[in-house]
């Protein structure tokens, strides 16, 4: 099992590298995984996998039956979102499928709401349903007044971004996937067939590339030739709010679309917190994940209205995500044939959802290339570390507990994390790097305190289990 | 199924406040009497100031010298502090699931004192805008990383609050080697001891700007700047690597609020009377949880206080009804927050304490119920301070009519 994150890059010439490890990237590897024999390189440019966009969105497992209908989106949702929670349950990532709510607060909401519905038929959602305010206030007690009516979703789930990432990427390295991290590729050419690519850590050469770069797939595609689009980042603010309201709401509630916009939403997380936002600024820089004061003003006007209570709350995070839209209305995936290479571009807001199926998409679209594989074989299960609420975590595991004392010491408080797993996180397949690392692998830090009780010990216990 | 097991007091947290419980109830032989905390090492906050301040005047301590003070004592009179155990969740009125090392365990007590206390709000609640670098701390994670594990800090720093616990802040990074470049306070001036405000601007030469708020956090993996604005509209970036958030408590109110418990909409931990009972009969609490923060003396002379009503309790069984306590603005809360007649017949039991949002020169307070004035006091305290502790005697709450309404106190 190989990840590597210094020195010079293995000067073997794989048969696929695929660019950034997100969660299309690492879904796309442990695809590349199942096929026997294939030699797989995952170059990542930081510190870790899942750093870009799949760490900061609103972790919603989507039906997809608001995308355009026919689009190759639309179609990979559907089959994503299927795929996923499958894969969920195989391997222990949190998804609670709690539905969503479109509420309508105007009268030309509630007017959309009968298009919405049609519009989920068409994209083969057949579960849409009208509710009446009534309806709605006995789903969903604590919402504000003055709500007309809503389209209830049942199909629409919540999930965990950051196990999802880091389950691809543990099956794709154990089953044989080279993880190169702190690579970022600067330089591609192609000589004799094969591609060089030029590295921080020096050259990395395969004889077909995969483009997975997120918000900089168009740069990378560039650099080979290719000018079929541009990524804007849209950048979406969010915050979380305290576990004490997670009561509050039951549902995802979503906005209705409207010409102004898309709106915010309120969500639960698998986490027990809830989500407020995102709000959705095309910017230029793409590395414009900060917060700004007007936008969480924005968020926490909106919320007012449709949470009331929910502003009374701590707030525990502040994030923001950016979406890597682009001039199109649909994904950018293409098989550019004779450069043996795939773009895989503007996955804007649903690859988490997508990202198994526009995995076997991008695998199918190499080999009608030529890529000479074996079929797909099972992989054995990974097993993740549960975060979710909804399922027991180790400290409330009696069993686990009088095996191993150290999941019963917590140290986290705030989030109830045990030695034992933070032990766990450092000595993983893929383990954490980064204090920031080990928050996503364990929730440590990432509570209401922010490290006021723990941050100090957790700190020690990652300077001690790294070394 | 977890097993059960019974005690006769279990108080939850084993900082200044929880120890004095315990150490009291069992000197006056109130039968099993354990203390649960979810850290190592029992003592709480104490733990890791290891600067003065605590004990007594003639008799001054350490942080840690004080935690230990306390440990001792209740340790000597019979009290079983258990650390390493987490109070999870109420099993029952009286019950708590918990866990630890030996696993989970179900512990059902006659009473239950929660003294849980408070932290300091981060930087996310406080909603500071700008990226998510490292070198953004709070002060007791600053404390702890300095005292307890000797971490690398940084260079330069940059302390947000004028307040007591901002000064303490600014100390412990001098003692790990780092500069502070400023501290910055909303309000028009420090909102601590004087002669201490004084000492850190002229001896250490920290400036103190008044009238600021933080506008943004910059820099990407490590901090690099916080943009501060004036009141009257300047900005500017302070170049550092270090930010510590000072004060804004909230009290630790996981329990009572999980528990159901009334909570108090000023401080935000339990709504509790004179005597400490809270909203569900045999649950007491004490020390930050009520009030976000006294000090540890206060805290402590609380807990002990607490023993004696729990013992009151134990023996009769009784749970006073009372009204409750408000507070008129610019004050901000009063702990405690409900009142019942006897409430001031005892001397021990300390004054209520108070916090204003503003500052008041020659503060008095008028107690009124139902517009019948019961009490006016000039607090010793010249002037009234936010962050600071102002209060109110209790020898008043006789007059209290407890089938009357709200009692309430103004500052005038
Ligand atoms: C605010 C917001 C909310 C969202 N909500 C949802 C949701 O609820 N449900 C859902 O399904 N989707 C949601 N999304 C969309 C989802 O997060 C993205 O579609 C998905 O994360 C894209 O994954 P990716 O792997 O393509 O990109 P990324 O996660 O950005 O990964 C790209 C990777 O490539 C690396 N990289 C870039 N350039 C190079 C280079 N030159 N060399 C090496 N490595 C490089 C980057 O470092 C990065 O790790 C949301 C997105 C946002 C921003
Ligand atoms: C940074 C800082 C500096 C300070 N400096 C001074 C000073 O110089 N002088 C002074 O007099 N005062 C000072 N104070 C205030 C003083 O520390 C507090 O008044 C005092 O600690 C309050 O005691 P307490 O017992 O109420 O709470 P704490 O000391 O906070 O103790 C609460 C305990 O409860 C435990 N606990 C909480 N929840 C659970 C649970 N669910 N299960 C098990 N255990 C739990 C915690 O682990 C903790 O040990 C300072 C406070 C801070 C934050």
């Amino acid at each position: 099992m190989t990840v590597t994150a210094h020195g010079p890059l293995p000067a073997t010439t794989y048969d696929v590298a695929v660019v950034g490890a997100g969660v299309v990237g690492c879904a796309i590897a442990r695809e590349l995984a199942r096929r026997p024999g294939l030699r797989v390189a995952l170059v990542e440019a930081q510190d870790d996998v899942g750093q870009g966009s799949s760490k900061a969105n609103t972790a919603i497992l989507h039906t997809g039956f608001d995308a355009v209908p026919g689009s190759l989106e639309a179609r990979l949702v559907r089959e994503g979102a299927r795929l996923l929670a499958a894969y969920a349950a195989e391997c222990g990532i949190p998804v609670e499928p709690v539905g969503a709510l479109l509420v309508a607060w105007d009268e030309e909401q509630l007017a959309a709401l009968p298009r919405l519905a049609d519009k989920a038929v068409r994209n083969g959602y057949h579960d849409a349903q009208h509710l009446d305010p009534a309806a709605l206030y006995a789903r969903e007690p604590r919402l504000g007044p003055g709500a007309l009516g809503a389209l209830h979703i049942p199909g629409e789930s919540i999930v965990c971004p950051w196990t999802t990432t880091l389950a691809y990427a543990t099956q794709a390295v154990r089953n044989g996937v080279d993880l190169h991290l702190n690579s970022p590729v600067e330089t591609a050419s192609r000589q004799d067939g094969t591609h060089v690519l030029g590295t921080a850590r020096g050259e990395l050469r395969a004889r077909r590339l995969v483009n997975a770069a997120g918000l900089h797939a168009d740069t990378l595609d560039r650099r080979l030739g290719r000018h079929d689009f541009t990524v804007t980042p849209r950048r979406g603010q969010l915050l979380v709010f305290d576990k004490s309201a997670r009561d509050l709401v039951r549902h995802i509630l979503l906005p209705v679309p409207t010409a102004l916009g898309k709106g915010v939403l309120i969500a639960p997380t698998v986490y027990g917190n809830v989500l407020l936002g995102p709000t959705a600024e095309d910017l230029h820089d793409r590395r414009a994940t900060e917060s700004t004061a007007e936008g969480l003003a924005h968020l926490r006007e909106k919320g007012g209205r449709i949470l009331p209570e929910l502003l009374d709350e701590e707030v525990t995070a502040v994030y923001a995500g950016l979406r890597a839209a682009t001039e199109h209305e649909d994904y950018r995936i293409r098989a550019h044939p004779g450069q043996a290479y795939v773009t895989v571009g503007g996955i804007r807001s649903t690859g988490l959802t997508a990202s198994l199926a526009i995995a076997e998409h991008v695998v199918g679209l190499l080999t009608a290339d030529g890529l000479d594989a074996a079929p797909a074989r099972d992989l054995e299960p990974v097993r993740m570390p549960n975060l979710g609420e909804a399922f027991p975590r180790p400290y409330q595991r009696a069993e686990l507990i009088a095996a191993d004392p150290e999941y019963g010491r917590l140290v986290c408080h705030c989030e109830r994390v045990s030695r034992g797993e933070i032990r766990d996180a450092l000595a993983a397949t893929v383990p954490a790097r980064t204090l920031e690392g080990l928050r996503r692998r364990t929730r440590a830090r990432a509570g209401r305190c922010q490290g006021f009780y723990c941050g100090a010990a957790v700190r020690a216990l990652f300077e001690e289990g790294r070394t | 199924m977890t097993a059960v097991r019974r005690v006769d007091v279990l108080v939850v947290g084993a900082g200044p406040a929880g120890l004095a419980t315990a150490a009291r109830l069992a000197a006056a032989g109130a039968g099993r009497v354990e203390v649960l905390d979810r850290e190592r090492q029992a003592g709480g906050v104490p733990r890791h100031c290891a600067h003065g301040g605590y004990g007594t005047w003639l008799h001054p301590l350490t942080g840690p010298g004080y935690a230990r003070l306390l440990l001792d004592a209740a340790d000597r009179a019979g009290a079983s502090v258990r650390t390493g155990v987490t109070a999870l969740d109420w099993a029952g009125p009286l019950s708590l699931h918990t866990v630890g090392p030996h696993g989970p365990e179900t512990i059902e007590a006659r009473a239950v004192v929660l003294a849980t206390g408070a932290r300091e709000r981060p930087r996310a609640a406080r909603l500071v805008p700008g990226t998510r670098p490292a070198g953004v701390y709070t002060t007791g994670e600053l404390q702890q990383s300095v005292h307890l594990y000797r971490q690398h800090i940084g260079a330069r720093a940059l302390v947000v609050g004028a307040e007591d616990v901002s000064y303490a802040a600014a100390d412990t990074l001098r003692a790990a080697g780092v500069a502070v470049v400023a501290m910055v306070t909303e309000l028009p001036r420090a909102q601590a001891a004087p002669a201490r405000a004084a000492d850190t601007r002229l001896r250490h030469r920290v400036p103190l700007l008044t009238g600021t708020s933080v506008t943004e956090l910059v820099g990407r993996g490590r901090l690099s700047g916080v943009r501060v604005r004036h009141r009257d509209g300047r900005t500017a970036t302070l170049a550092c690597d270090t930010v510590v958030f000072t004060g804004d408590f909230v009290p630790d109110h996981e329990l009572a609020r999980r528990g159901g418990l009334s909570l108090d909409p000023g401080t935000r931990g339990p709504a509790v009377d004179g005597g400490l009972r809270t909203s569900r009969p045999g649950v007491f609490a004490a020390g930050s949880v009520l009030h976000a923060v006294e000090s540890a003396a206060t805290a402590a002379r609380e807990g002990a206080y607490a023993g004696r009503t729990v013992r009151d309790w134990l023996a009769t069984g009784g749970w006073p009804d009372g009204v409750p306590l408000l507070v008129d603005p610019p004050l901000r809360w009063i702990a405690p927050n409900r009142v019942v007649p006897a409430d001031g017949g005892r001397g021990e039991r300390g004054p209520y304490v108070l916090r204003t949002s503003v500052v008041v020169a020659r503060p008095v307070l008028r107690v009124s119920q139902d517009d019948r004035l019961l009490h006016t006091e000039r607090p010793r305290t010249r002037t009234a301070v936010p962050h600071r502790t102002l209060t109110l005697a209790a020898h008043w709450t006789g007059r209290v009519d407890p089938k009357g309404g709200p009692v309430r106190v103004a500052l005038g």
